[in-house]
């Protein structure tokens, strides 16, 4: 063997050193490890952190169907006059499951390729899921869009993200008419404003209702409950573990 | 409210109506129009619970319809947020409550997935729940077919229904202890076995069910008041139900066979033989018979989970995962007051296995961690795709639970088969969608 065969030392503990600075500059997700944060806790386990892994885009090949729909995905997004790698920020391949995370700004030519290609074919969009990421700065709110098609038996998931400050998204109602109802509810429980909607409007909560109520930083609520002499304070106030 | 965007208002206070008609005639509004805005609801016998229905009526023909919902609302889902994910059953079951054990399927699938053990959840405890599944399919079309009829004047088929419905709930009561809400689906298995005496039970129901399907078919069937009533009503084709995004019986009445348990199983279904029935009628009539076929179809599943069920067991052949730090401890036996933890797993926590009750302590207290990420579970329950999309922060409770759930999408569709048509098929639409307000608000 060798002496240029063999690893730069150096060079490998600048990298290493390197990386460890960048996981402490990531945000923590949690501390401790019981939620002991009241009294004190001799274990030393008070003092865990742990911290929240970015989460990169997933390498190709993508397995399954998913490259396929991929490929024809960037095929018809050339067609409508934009491609793969500007209309989709990032894909993820997690748990047999393929979530596309979309600039919102492309949302609606996304989809209406994903729906009208021949290829793709994906007919039916089973509604919006909102999600609140208070951590995720620069798109704290993200929704969520279930497609399937019957034509190809398949799923895939859209994923548009928007920021706190301004908290739009363009409608899909043009798209997926289905979407009406799923993206009331959305606006209703997190607050994101979908552009273009025909009528945005309160669907779960009343009219005159103030906040979203699905969003991390409003509160749950409730009453202590009285049984038998203890007092259950409500879920918010109880001691938790996570 | 301005003239300019909402036309002239006129303000009614009770026994002044002529002087409003004199005022609208001189005002020339809307020459030979007789509109008259109707809410039907939130408290109607006919809409399915507290669905509000604002009419816009032409004499007799709806030439307008909204749909109010959120008077159900409960917050499910943000209750979920603050329970580990072993509660969150116990609140995710009473939202569609005549499906309950479909709600704890889609929700226990996706935290399943979440968790990666998918292919670890006992043989038996998935054939348990194809098996309380099927039965409620049964005892929720039941409840669907008997109201269609009462809404329509047949107070017989409604407590034929509702009777048939009750062998299934007793059977419920049975095999989980409870009637409805029955938090029986867990993640990582079912709560208990099935009890002694439960096959027989079982097998008794198998017996006699064919011929009240049949009591019912007699008085529906071919019944020409019923389908006066039901045929070319509430119309919504394929087209209609794609764009929508309506799926179940509505979706089959339109001639597409597209079922999740044969198009996409999960538990197990593609091993059980059964077709998907559909009809190509698009109305109110083809979906009551859609139902009524599947219900047959329902009772061949259960006769082959009743066979499995009663196949030689192995030695070691429980209903809960056997990771220790996953399955809830759930050896559960009836005490003096109650269903409750047997004594056979006192003993044994508390005097033989020191690691039993740590992992007794710590998924009671604690609950068990879910890896990061999210997942999407669809199960067919009796009125479509119920989706489940959990979300987790790699906490002991859901970052986000959301339920997509069939009777709130389906119900969007009810202005699309009632629009133009007579304010009295408004009942055989709605009752046709068989929403459950439960599901619908969550």
């Amino acid at each position: 063997m060798t002496g240029e065969n063999l690893p730069d030392r150096a060079v490998q503990a600048g990298q290493a050193v390197q990386a460890g600075q960048e996981r402490l500059a990531e945000q923590v997700a949690r501390t401790g490890m019981f939620g002991t944060g009241t009294t004190g806790d001799t274990s030393g386990y008070g003092g865990l952190r742990v911290r929240r892994a970015p989460v990169p885009s997933s390498p190709r090949p993508y397995g399954s169907y998913f490259d396929e729909v991929a490929d024809r995905l960037a095929e018809g997004l050339e067609r409508a006059g934009t491609t793969i790698a500007e209309a989709v920020e990032r894909v993820i391949v997690d748990r047999g499951e393929l979530t596309m995370h979309v600039r919102r700004e492309h949302l609606v030519t996304v989809a209406k390729v994903l729906r009208d290609s021949p290829t793709l074919a994906f007919e039916l969009c089973l509604g919006v899921s909102g999600v609140h990421y208070p951590w995720e700065t620069g798109g704290e709110l993200h929704a969520v869009y279930p497609l399937l098609s019957i034509t190809h038996n398949r799923r895939i998931r859209l994923e548009v993200a928007a920021p706190d400050a301004d908290p739009r998204v363009p409608t899909l109602v043009g798209v997926y008419p289905t979407c009406d109802w799923h993206e009331r509810e959305t606006w209703d429980f997190f607050g994101l404003i979908f552009d273009g909607h025909p009528a945005l409007t309160r669907i779960e909560m009343p009219d005159d209702w103030k906040g979203h109520p699905q969003r991390k930083d409003y509160p749950l609520g409730g009453i202590p409950v009285e049984y038998r002499g203890a007092h259950v304070p409500p879920p918010e106030e109880r001691r938790s573990y996570t | 409210m301005s003239a300019e965007t909402e036309g002239r208002v006129y303000n009614v206070g009770g026994q002044d109506w002529d002087e409003v008609v004199a005022a609208a005639d001189e005002a020339g509004d809307r020459p030979g129009e007789e509109r008259l805005v109707v809410n039907m609801g939130p408290q109607h016998p006919s809409t399915h619970g507290v669905l509000r229905l604002i009419l816009t009526l032409d004499g007799e023909t709806v030439t307008e319809l909204r749909p109010v919902i959120g008077y159900l609302h409960t917050g499910i889902e943000k209750n979920m947020e603050f329970r580990t994910w072993t509660q969150g059953v116990t609140f995710c079951t009473r939202m569609d409550y005549l499906s309950p054990l479909f709600n704890e399927t889609a929700y226990c699938l996706a935290v399943e997935r979440l968790l990666g053990i998918e292919a670890e959840i006992p043989r038996r405890a998935t054939v348990l729940r194809v098996l309380m599944m099927e039965l409620n399919r049964i005892s929720s079309h039941m409840m669907a077919i008997g109201t269609f009829g009462m809404e329509l004047g047949a107070t017989t088929v409604f407590l034929y229904g509702l009777r048939e419905r009750e062998k299934v709930l007793d059977l419920f009561e049975l095999i989980s202890g409870l009637r409805m809400n029955h938090a029986y689906i867990r993640p990582g298995g079912v709560s208990q076995d099935l009890p002694p005496g439960a096959l027989e039970r079982l097998r008794e129901f198998l017996g006699v069910m064919p011929a009240q399907i049949g009591e019912l078919r007699a008085l529906l069937d071919a019944n020409p008041v019923y389908l006066r009533r039901t045929r070319n009503v509430a119309y919504l084709d394929l087209a209609g139900c794609m764009s929508l995004g309506i799926t179940g019986p509505v979706l089959r009445s339109t001639g597409l066979p597209w079922d999740l348990r044969k198009s996409q199983p999960y538990c197990g279904y593609e091993t059980y033989e059964f077709s998907v029935p559909t009809q190509d009628t698009c109305d109110a009539f083809g979906r009551y018979l859609v139902r009524m076929d599947e219900m047959e179809e329902s009772l061949k599943i259960i006769e082959q989970c009743v066979d499995r069920l009663a196949a030689k067991r192995p030695p070691h052949d429980p209903v809960m995962i056997d990771d220790a730090k996953i399955g809830w401890p759930a050896q559960l036996a009836v005490g003096a007051d109650g269903l409750g933890n047997s004594p056979a797993h006192i003993a044994k926590i508390m005097g033989q296995s020191m690691e039993a009750l740590i992992h007794h302590f710590k998924l009671v207290t604690e609950g068990f961690r879910v890896p990061a990420g999210q997942t999407y579970a669809a199960v067919e329950s009796p009125r479509g795709e119920l989706g489940c999309h959990a979300v987790s922060d790699g906490g002991t409770r859901p970052h986000r639970v959301h339920f997509r759930d069939p009777s709130f999408t389906n119900l969007q569709s009810v202005s699309a088969m009632t629009e133009g048509g007579m304010i009295a098929d408004v009942i055989v639409a709605v009752a046709s969608i068989d929403p459950v307000m439960g599901g619908v608000d969550r």
